[in-house]
């Protein structure tokens, strides 16, 4: 009888429960869709309205010539593209490798920190910009010139969030390893570089986007001799000569770095947590 | 174990120990108090008595301002485990590897110590969760690993500073009852600091009353109710009898303190 009873009451649920589950796959499936679309009607509003007023090219190519661009010139866009993700990570591999190492230093020895933090400040306001011609002066290759600009302008989130990092690992934590007597090394090995990782991946998320972006400005401003760096350099190159189709096309294959590029951080941020850390838990 | 408090042997002295903190706050003045092998003593004062401090110097966190802290026979390296009021664990570690700290910074592998750990784990009911994150846990569940990790080197003497007091009543009698357990299993001694009177009594045999304004001792209470004591023992004559007795003395602390 009671089981009679309860039945529909069950079945209620059941249709509730459904209806969530449905609206969580129509969720699912419109985070993908719906910013499809819209990228699909954007091109299409920029091609008609490029046709119906019939824009000239040099002052805004169509999606189509753009497609051909890149298509056309693929020889060309290809090993500029090589250059400058070669610059890009490079310079976010000796980010890393400096900016944690300074960090590092810096909560071990309070006189380093004290010494040399303000110019890694000073190294960081400065605007890139201004000390791109200079490298260019002393340092004879592009690419090595390009890398120190584009390096300047990384490290620093990595410096700063890693330091911080290095200095919040939990206070009675440090106690107890206090009370078990660990030494120096066990310290910064078993408790502040955990700590610190969440903070790093921070860090390495903006130095990626950074390390890209002083790339291109560093191009911009070096490339300029004719030393034929990559991408930011064919896209300035490009401008001059009223190449727009060119230049969308490089536009369009740096902004596609630049989404690999947090793609791969978020990705490592993420593999790294997510057994532990607060900011890669799914929530029930 | 069993033996009466005055005949025990003694384990560590205070001698006249002060703190003042930044040249003028006297957080603790003239403590002197021997703690023997095998009490359970509980530091059982108001807020700013200076209960926490006292444990701070025991466990040579910080330095007495005057007075000596001697250790009968010397401090061996595994003589001290220590339980916070959170648990304190590293949240990037399983259960088992932060129970294996203690022994990690001696330098000690994981398998060498692994029967030592599970067992530690296995007395605190928590051997299924030795490959969770804390995270995973209760908030009970935390405080066992890290009682788990404070015992996993059968330390002489172990220091605890409010432990259960963020956690729900059920949950502390529980972990009340299974600290008793896990002491007479292990045979340590316990200094134990709390702000409440019922916990004192049930756990401890010397209570040591502290007041505040300066932190100091005013009163020693022996509740010679044997172990093992049970959840019966929470409701017996004797026990309401022992509570009052803490409870005056406490009064007289805070009202010495107003």
């Amino acid at each position: 009888m009671s089981l009679t009873e309860s039945g529909p009451v069950v079945t209620v649920i059941d249709e509730e429960e459904a209806a969530r589950a449905r609206r969580d796959k129509v969720n699912r499936i419109a985070k993908w869709t719906l910013p499809s679309l819209v990228m699909v009607l954007s091109i299409l509003a920029w091609h008609f309205y490029v046709t119906i007023n019939e824009i000239p090219h040099y002052v805004l190519p169509g999606p189509l010539l753009v497609a051909q661009s890149v298509w056309e010139d693929w020889g060309l866009l290809w090993p500029a593209m090589i250059t400058t993700s070669r610059l890009t990570f490079l310079a976010l591999f000796f980010a890393i490798i400096g900016g944690v190492a300074l960090a590092v230093a810096f909560t071990q020895s309070k006189w380093a920190e004290m010494s040399f933090f303000p110019y890694a400040v000073i190294l960081q306001v400065t605007p890139v910009v201004a000390i791109a011609p200079l490298l260019q002066i002393y340092i004879d290759s592009a690419f090595v010139a390009a890398l120190l600009c584009a390096w300047i302008v990384a490290f620093f989130p990595i410096l700063s969030n890693t330091t911080i990092g290095l200095k919040s690992a939990d206070h009675n934590l440090q106690d107890l390893f206090t009370i078990y007597g660990a030494s120096r090394w066990q310290r910064l090995r078993y408790l502040s570089a955990p700590s610190a990782l969440p903070y790093f991946l921070g860090g390495l998320k903006i130095a990626g986007g950074l390390a890209l972006i002083g790339a291109v400005v560093a191009e911009f401003v070096i490339g300029r001799a004719g030393t034929g760096l990559g991408l930011a350099s064919t896209l300035l190159e490009a401008s001059y000569r009223f190449n727009f189709g060119r230049l969308y096309a490089a536009l369009i294959l740096i902004s596609a770095m630049g989404i690999v590029i947090f793609a791969i951080t978020s990705t490592i941020s993420h593999l790294m947590l997510r057994k532990w850390h607060e900011s890669a838990l799914k929530r029930d | 174990m069993s033996l009466p408090i005055d005949q025990r042997p003694p384990l560590l002295r205070m001698r006249h120990v002060e703190k003042t903190f930044s040249g003028d706050v006297v957080a603790l003045k003239d403590m002197h108090l021997t703690v023997n092998e095998g009490d359970f003593m509980s530091l059982l004062g108001p807020s700013g008595c200076g209960k926490s401090t006292a444990l701070r110097l025991i466990s040579g966190l910080i330095h007495p301002t005057r007075g000596k802290i001697e250790w009968e026979g010397g401090q061996g390296a595994n003589d001290l485990g220590i339980v916070f009021q959170e648990p304190t664990l590293m949240p990037w570690a399983t259960v088992a590897q932060n129970v294996w700290l203690p022994f990690r910074l001696k330098g000690v592998t994981f398998n060498a110590v692994r029967d030592e750990i599970l067992e530690a784990l296995k007395l605190v009911g928590l051997e299924k969760f030795q490959n969770s994150y804390p995270r995973e846990l209760s908030g009970g569940m935390k405080m066992r690993v890290s009682i788990a990790r404070a015992m996993v080197t059968k330390p002489r003497l172990i220091l605890m500073d409010e432990p259960f007091a963020a956690l729900d009543e059920i949950t502390r009698f529980k972990l009340n009852n299974d600290l008793l357990e896990l002491k007479a299993a292990i045979g340590c001694t316990v200094i134990f600091v709390t702000h409440s009177v019922f916990e004192s009594v049930f756990l401890s045999d010397r209570i040591i009353v502290m007041a505040a304004r300066p932190g100091r001792v005013i009163h020693e209470l022996h509740v010679d109710t044997p172990y093992p004591r049970h959840e019966d023992f929470r409701t017996s004559t004797e026990y309401a009898a022992h509570t009052r007795a803490a409870s005056d003395a406490l009064h007289e602390a805070m009202g010495e303190a107003a």
